[in-house]
């Protein structure tokens, strides 16, 4: 299938919550998905056997001037096609639910994006940092981040 | 999840005290840094939590602040078993949002690289999961096979670990001469071992006893889990993105993809994963010897390599077959000299987390087969 | 090593040895050094390859350990990270007297090539331990690695060992100031 049909499969099931397909190459062409509604469109892309998602390849976060995103790039090893989704969430308030239980591979990826960008994914079962130390502050990926002088009494930087 | 336990005895029947174990981060059988928090009855493994992050080099935030070509050294780094095949996805990513098309020289010599690496890394994978097992002597025949590898990559590329050899749109620098004929003299050295190697350690009956329905990966479970590489076929699961998201020149030859198949045991067992590799090893050779039949002689390497690399705003990622796996890298480029982001889609992050999944109701002694058996480089799984 | 060379021919010099008990102490303690390997990153990969057939680290009388408690000296290779480091200082006090470091490739040496950006890089294992022998490179070639063992070895030979308490002194103080610079 290709990027147009399966952006029309959910635009007939989801509405307003599945924005336009952006396509301009040589990028991949996306969509955005708000994020409320990210977990049923996940699901349906999983398990409407003529989607069959199976395979979720990334998940990455970005930091973006205004605002947080996380893009999730999927794969179907049976249809061997692909789409890619992106939620944006404010910076104050950055949560997104998790899709772990619909991919377990989710599980770690937003362990990650959570360590490195401090976005909080709800529904995960163990959302802690999986890098850095538990007690480390702040979430290096930001770009306004800066790194701490000393850590546990080592001097950090050169 | 069922999967059947292949130990006699009930133990749930029998009661005793729960311990924690803690495995790592410095130990010479968990390959590298990582550390296991297990929790074990008596002898047999309940739980296994996974603690990484002992190797965290900030590779994504060194990425932001370095030019294109500059981040190749630290792409190297990641997985730096097998250097070659993390630069290429980096550079053909890179070359996608350029809009570069290569040199056919390049293309061929970067699938000889390619395939050379990967069999270098099974090499190693091999040698350590025999270590794990109790099996020395292959190590000091695998290593020694391997030495004459890192020798082509050195006289090529002038390092022999990390390369910074294929750069964005070309090689650091040609090929020697006497290229074709000592990469065919390795082709048939490595069959030499292969065969040894099949007689003292593949099917041998202690190390088949060790494996064999050790640590059984349903292919159900491991596509969920988003396994890839021989972790992902050894369940049976025929999937090659050479084959099935052909990039670079992988479209030209001919070669099969070996799937674990049960022959000891249960499809997905430790020894699949393990022999998954090996016949790899064979099927890398067999696409080594036509590349080097059909590779030209003559072109300029350096030909398409750009004056400056500033990619159009955009974004791209790009995989491609690691001998771990589906390495992949997504990049965001706002027109800058600099990436926005990039982020490293790590095969041995990903094939670690089914770890917990796959090594409850087995003995301790099992885990550490089984985490020989995943092949995982720490460097990567931290990044 | 001026002790071997007499061994060598024991005939022409009478067979005795002239040296003083130092010597032959040290001479034992050089040629049988056992290592904790803290194996880290990519340096590690050519430490495996020393290990192995062509490089052959064993001739060096040696032996790995995989508990501080029964080694000599502990090889670094590799990138330390903040995470890491802790644990590092915990093994070398582990580990007992005479003991040695050796800090192999650029990363235990200095951040290496993460020096700049690398918030999560210890720069240099020298900040948390004491460091005998730097080994450069990115990774070191395994004949590198041998050289900085060849090194060790000499180091030790030349060492004094009946002035424990004042030897010590002064290495702390040595080490007191490198932290200070």
């Amino acid at each position: 299938m290709t990027y147009e049909e399966i952006h029309k499969i959910l635009k007939e099931k989801f509405g307003d919550s599945v924005g336009e397909l952006v396509n301009n190459p040589p990028s991949d062409p996306y969509v955005e998905v708000s994020a409320e509604k990210l977990f049923d469109i996940c699901l349906e892309l999983r398990d409407n056997p003529e989607l069959d998602f199976d395979y979720l390849m990334c998940l990455s976060g970005v930091d973006f001037p205004e605002n947080l995103q996380v893009v999730y790039h999927l794969y179907s090893m049976n249809k061997k096609h692909k789409f890619v989704l992106k939620v944006t969430v404010p910076k104050d308030n950055p949560k997104v639910p998790s899709i772990e239980r619909i991919w377990r591979s989710a599980d770690w990826h937003e362990r990650e994006a959570y360590d490195l960008f401090g976005i909080i994914f709800e529904g995960h079962h163990n959302l802690i940092r999986i890098f850095l130390p538990y007690d480390w502050e702040g979430h290096p990926l930001r770009k306004d981040y800066k790194e701490p002088e000393t850590y546990h009494g080592m001097r950090v930087p050169y | 999840m069922t999967t059947t336990k292949f130990i006699d005895i009930d133990f749930s029947k029998i009661e005793s005290d729960r311990m924690r174990l803690n495995v790592g981060p410095q130990h010479p059988s968990t390959h590298g840094v990582l550390r296991l928090e297990v929790e074990l009855d008596g002898e047999v493994v309940t739980n296994v939590i996974p603690h990484i992050g002992y190797l965290h080099r900030c590779f994504e935030k060194i990425a932001e602040n370095m030019n294109y070509q500059q981040v190749i050294p630290y792409v190297d780094r990641m997985d730096y078993i097998s250097s070659m095949n993390n630069e290429l996805p980096y550079v053909m990513a890179v070359e996608k949002l350029l809009g570069i098309k290569v040199p056919e020289k390049v293309e061929y010599i970067r699938v000889i690289m390619a395939e050379l690496n990967r069999i270098a890394n099974h090499q190693i994978a091999v040698a350590t999961f025999g270590l794990d097992a109790g099996a020395f002597t292959p190590f000091l025949y695998l290593f020694r096979d391997r030495e004459y590898i890192l020798w082509i990559f050195e006289k090529a590329s002038g390092g022999r670990l990390l390369f910074n050899y294929f750069w964005v749109g070309g090689l650091a620098n040609d090929v020697y001469p006497t290229f074709k004929e000592d990469v065919l003299n390795i082709v048939k050295q490595v069959r030499k071992t292969n065969k040894e190697i099949e007689e003292l350690l593949i099917y041998n009956k202690i190390f088949i006893d060790r494996t064999a329905n050790i640590g059984v990966l349903p292919a159900d479970v491991a596509i969920n889990y988003g396994c890839s590489g021989p972790v992902l076929r050894g369940s049976g699961v025929k999937f090659d993105l050479r084959k099935d998201d052909p990039y670079s020149i992988y479209d030209r030859f001919d070669f099969d993809i070996p799937v674990g198949t049960g022959e000891v045991g249960t499809v997905g067992d430790c020894w699949d994963r393990n022999i998954v590799r090996m016949r790899e090893m064979e099927q890398s050779c067999r696409i080594i010897e036509q590349a080097v039949a059909q590779m030209p002689d003559s072109g300029d390497v350096q030909a398409a390599i750009p004056k400056k690399i500033r990619p159009p705003k955009g974004e791209v990622y790009f995989r491609a077959e690691n001998p771990k796996g589906e390495l992949g890298f997504y990049i965001i480029s706002d027109g800058k000299d600099k990436p926005y982001r990039v982020k490293g889609r790590a095969p041995s992050f990903v094939n670690l987390s089914v770890l917990p999944e796959i090594s409850k109701g087995y003995l301790f002694a099992d885990l550490i087969v089984i985490l020989g058996s995943i092949d995982i480089v720490l460097g990567e799984v931290d990044r | 090593m001026g002790l071997l060379n007499r061994l060598d021919n024991p005939y022409e010099t009478g067979g005795i040895i002239l040296g003083t008990l130092e010597d032959i102490l040290n001479w034992g303690r050089s040629k049988s050094d056992w290592y904790l390997h803290f194996g880290l990153a990519c340096c590690a990969i050519e430490f495996m390859s020393m290990n192995a057939s062509h490089f052959d680290f064993m001739r060096f009388g040696i032996i790995p350990r995989a508990t501080p408690r029964q080694a000599d000296f502990i090889m670094i290779t590799g990138t330390v990270t903040l995470k890491m480091a802790e644990r590092i200082k915990v093994l070398w006090e582990q580990m007992a007297e005479p003991k040695y470091c050796i800090s192999v490739g650029s990363c235990a040496n200095s951040g290496g090539p993460y020096w700049q950006y690398g918030y999560h890089v210890l720069k240099g294992v020298d900040r948390i331990i004491p460091v005998h022998v730097y080994v450069p490179g990115c990774p070191p070639r395994p004949e590198a690695m041998e050289e900085g063992m060849m090194k060790l070895q000499k180091m030790i030979d030349q060492q004094a060992i009946f002035r424990k308490r004042q030897r010590l002194a002064e290495e702390e103080k040595l080490f007191e100031l490198q932290n200070k610079g």
